[in-house]
């Protein structure tokens, strides 16, 4: 796999623009509450027609910079421009966006059919017709007359939604959208909401702390840890070439080993010598970590012909339903400790037991390489 | 990187400066009410007689009073006793209604909650007639000594017990059955288990109702006032230095010492309210009402002999106004409420009296109501909002006594220019808008913080103005609040004689007023007949208000109910 030598050893990376042309322009934003920098300088383009989620832990300013964008919250400098217009500085009022909140803040006294015709004007006519739509839309019609109330909370979810696009906006929030739906509702639910976004084509920026919902729903995540964006990707660049230690570790399993560079693309990793698949730029006899996910280390029934395999011992297994997770020690990687995933059938050839060794190898096109040692969080 | 000079801030919509200015206009509204009659005082309380400045002088004068020191004395005495008396009646009355399957729960609980449709001065004249010199009872209070202290303390204990059991009732009303299981396998008996559990967990509700006992009967005068006789207490002493001797200086001295247990409570309250924090956990189990047949039978007959003896205080006056002559001719009449026959101010009191609670509860509702919506809801709310909520508090700290005074000073001072309202009904429905803001405006905001916080922003997201959502979500959804607020400013403007005392004109007499006028003019029985009409009539509010709220309820508020 042919790597751009610049994503390795980076610490964020710009946004590598949107495919097309940016809706929403977001420029060096800051936010601090008291002593707490809360955004800092953050820059973020997103096209027309994207799904972007933001994706971070609790406090990392995902929902603040939400705010921002909503203009539910101002920010302390920097500058945000939708379509063209400098919103910054303007009342929500005066942008141009359908939101949907945590709580769904439905109208509990209004039907559902008031709630969703709440931000429209017009003739009566026009309102209902467009209310009759947009249920069709949300697959809802025969609830029209019901309160809030008396509503599951998937349906008090998807009537959240149609009332935030009944004006049709041409950028829809979400915040936290399906974190209060139980699990089998939720998945369902991202379905919908991502093909019906798609089938409008309308810019979505949706907040989450669920890295399985971003990854599955958005065109691109931007993850966010501390007031800065760690990385802004694919679903796909993000789990396969985290930028970050940080995106690394918080996306998705992985092992980081302690390794040393030796020249400009090779490392020692304990007793082993690694070709690595890209040159680091760190001089040798630094320290270096690399980051390997579970199921890109290799378990071999026979000892294999790779050069660069070494032997383990099997401390756990444990098994996760469609696949086996295994936890290894290997003396010869410096006395790591990693866990590799294995399926059902690879097990099933590998016939081994606790207290057994294995031989075990690095599938070395997928490393990343970050400078520095120890910890998984910078 | 900015400067750090001023913060950036969003540009404000129409709807939302529209909003911003009307909050800065009822600032200034409760500033005129509340703030400067207060200020006022405080200004009063530095002229000598003549008028001129003297700083502290009067001040210190008025302190080295004798008679000052007697009333101080005679009023901490009474509201001790009053206190002692009150609590632990009350606090038994409480937990038998919340914490044992009492046959007849909500009877009960209306009951004891009756005191509230009366003025202060209706107990009094109950006693008058009950253990007076020509009493039923008289033989109970020995040459006439219901006259002073001890007839002051029962008023008191009347008009008092309804606000010291609805502090202990939601005292009581919370409780975690798991800690009563837990103390029973430990094998704590029952005395144990309250010593150990319910007292602690009340303690809060106690001291705070033992504040508003002792701060209601300090500023109270209306009890005194009928059947005090000759003992001392400093809120006569104000009303007779203002009313009597035209002391102005001096009133307004005791004034600000009424003020002190006022400011007090308030001052431990809040404290209270910080420190008490969540003591009921989310997992906590609801309590089962106490079921022993002994434990209902005795709580039975407590409750059925506190709440008889409120009763009868209550009834006696209604009946004494139907009666001949108490206690020599029992037979039926209507003749005392003919009042042309008294002075006092007669129906026309009894008119301007329903006309006052009529419109405080109008203009109170409205006013309360945007004002809570506006400090609680809008973005740009800012200064304007905070000095609002902080400035709603106030009245909670204030006597009506003292904001009368208050009123007295400011709005009669040839200088202002609000000097034409004086003497008007205008003043009186401002007055008792200020007197009982706060529980109003606690009663909106507590309404008003249970809707989501997130209304507002979704609204403005759709480019809908705030007055619409408003109109069509907030008023309908806080609807039994605002009832609950109408409510109680009509029944206590219906009520209070002690801000008013000070204001009326003959043409603006109230009904409270006349009751006390009445009973000093010796017309005993007229008295109660208006007191009567008072009690009816505030009954009667409050039943329409329950028939409003129902029906409103029943009508508009459909979605209340799940399938």
């Amino acid at each position: 796999m042919k790597l751009d030598p610049t994503t390795l050893l980076h610490k964020a990376p710009p946004a590598d623009g949107a495919a097309t042309r940016p809706y929403l322009t977001l420029a060096g934003i800051s936010k601090r509450f008291g002593q707490q920098q809360v955004l800092s300088q953050l820059d973020l383009t997103i096209g027309k027609g994207e799904f972007v989620c933001l994706l971070g832990p609790s406090g990392c300013g995902k929902t603040t910079l939400l705010r921002q964008i909503a203009g539910l919250d101002v920010p302390d400098s920097g500058q945000i421009v939708m379509d063209g217009r400098d919103i910054t500085l303007l009342p929500p009022a005066q942008r141009d966006y359908g939101i949907v909140f945590q709580s769904y803040a439905l109208f509990p006294n209004l039907s559902v059919a008031d709630n969703i015709a709440y931000g429209l004007g017009g003739a009566r006519r026009d309102k209902a017709r467009r209310v009759a739509e947009l249920l069709a839309l949300i697959g809802l019609d025969e609830i029209a007359g019901k309160y809030p109330a008396q509503l599951s909370g998937g349906q008090q979810q998807r009537v959240a939604l149609a009332r935030a696009l009944a004006t049709s906006p041409s950028l829809l929030l979400l915040d936290e959208p399906l974190s209060a739906l139980d699990a089998r509702v939720r998945e369902h639910l991202r379905r919908e909401i991502r093909s019906l976004q798609q089938k409008l084509g309308i810019t979505t920026i949706m907040v989450t702390h669920d890295q399985e919902e971003a990854l599955t729903m958005a065109d691109r995540v931007v993850v966010m840890n501390g007031g800065r964006i760690e990385q802004c990707a694919t679903p796909f660049t993000l789990y396969r070439e985290p930028a970050t230690r940080f995106v690394a570790s918080f996306v998705g399993q992985g092992n980081c080993l302690a390794a040393c560079s030796r020249s400009s693309q090779h490392a020692t990793l304990g007793d082993v010598s690694l070709l690595l698949p890209a040159p680091h730029g760190t001089p040798p006899g630094s320290a270096l970590t690399l980051f390997i996910r579970p199921e890109d280390l290799i378990l071999h029934p026979r000892w294999p012909a790779t050069p660069d395999a070494v032997l383990a011992d099997i401390t756990k297994l444990e098994l996760l339903g469609p696949i086996y997770r295994v936890s290894l020690h290997v003396p010869a990687w410096g006395a790591a400790n990693v866990v590799a995933d294995i399926t059902h059938a690879q097990l099933a050839q590998l016939d081994i037991s606790l207290q057994q060794r294995v031989p075990v190898s690095l599938n070395v096109a997928r490393l990343r390489v970050f400078a520095g040692e120890g910890a998984q969080h910078d | 990187m900015t400067s750090l000079s001023t913060p950036r801030r969003l540009a404000a919509s129409r709807d939302e400066t529209q909003a911003s200015l009307l909050l800065w206009l009822l600032l200034a509204l409760l500033v005129v009410a509340v703030l400067l009659p207060l200020a006022a005082i405080l200004g009063q309380a530095m002229l000598a007689a003549d008028g001129s400045f003297a700083g502290l002088a009067p001040l210190r004068d008025t302190l080295a009073q004798p008679g000052l020191a007697r009333a101080a004395g005679g009023s901490l005495q009474v509201a001790l006793a009053t206190t002692a008396l009150v609590l632990p009646l009350a606090y038994g009355y409480a937990a038998a209604l919340t914490r044992v399957a009492l046959p007849g729960r909500g009877l009960f609980r209306l009951l004891a909650l009756l005191p509230l449709l009366a003025p202060s001065l209706l107990p009094g004249i109950s006693l008058v007639y009950l253990f007076g010199h020509q009493g039923l009872l008289k033989s109970w209070f020995a040459d006439g000594s219901i006259y002073g202290f001890a007839g002051i303390v029962l008023g008191e204990a009347f008009y008092t017990f309804p606000h010291a059991l609805m502090i202990l009732l939601t005292a009581l009303a919370v409780g975690d059955a798991r800690l009563y299981e837990a103390a029973r396998t430990l094998g704590a008996g029952p005395l144990r288990r309250f010593a150990t559990i319910t007292l602690p967990a009340t303690r809060y509700g106690l001291v705070s109702a033992a504040m508003v006992v002792f701060t209601l009967v300090v500023t109270d005068f209306g009890v005194a006032k009928v059947i005090g006789g000759q003992y001392p207490v400093l809120a006569v002493e104000a009303y007779k230095q203002v009313i009597g001797q035209q002391n102005f200086p001096r009133g307004a001295v005791i004034g600000l010492l009424l003020l002190l247990p006022a400011l007090l409570s308030f001052a431990v309250d809040r404290w209270l309210q910080r420190r008490q924090g969540t003591q009921v956990s989310a997992r906590a189990q609801p309590l089962q009402p106490l079921r022993q047949p002994l434990v209902r039978l005795l709580a039975l007959l407590y409750c059925s002999a506190v709440g008889g003896a409120l009763l009868v205080l209550l009834g006696t006056a209604i009946a004494a106004a139907f009666i001949q002559q108490w206690p020599y001719q029992l037979s039926f009449t209507l003749q005392h409420f003919d009042f042309d026959l008294v002075d006092g101010g007669g129906w026309l009191a009894f008119a301007n009296s329903l006309k006052l609670a009529l419109y405080t509860a109008l203009a109170g509702t409205v006013l309360v109501f945007l004002g809570a919506w506006g400090s609680s809801k809008l973005r740009t709310a800012g200064t304007a909002g905070q000095l609002l909520h902080a400035l709603a508090m106030l009245p909670m700290a204030v006597p009506g006594l003292v904001l009368g005074l208050g009123y007295i000073f400011f709005f009669n001072h040839a200088a202002n220019p609000l000097h034409g309202l004086y003497g008007t009904l205008a003043i009186l429905v401002l007055c008792s808008v200020a007197h009982f803001y706060t529980t109003a405006h606690m009663t909106a905001r507590t309404a008003l913080a249970q809707l989501d916080g997130d209304f507002e922003p979704v609204a403005a997201s759709l480019k809908v103005p705030l007055w619409r959502t408003l109109w069509r979500v907030t008023l309908p959804t806080c609807l039994p609040a605002v009832l609950d607020i109408a409510r109680y400013f009509f029944v206590s403007a219906m009520t209070t004689v002690s801000a008013v005392i000070f204001l009326y004109t003959p043409d603006t007499v109230l009904a409270a007023v006349a009751v006390l006028n009445m009973d000093d003019a010796g017309d005993t029985a007229a008295a109660a007949a208006m007191a009567t009409l008072i009690v009816a009539s505030s009954g009667a509010a409050c039943l329409l208000f329950a028939l409003l709220s129902h029906w409103l309820l029943a009508r508009s508020q459909r979605w209340r109910r799940p399938l």
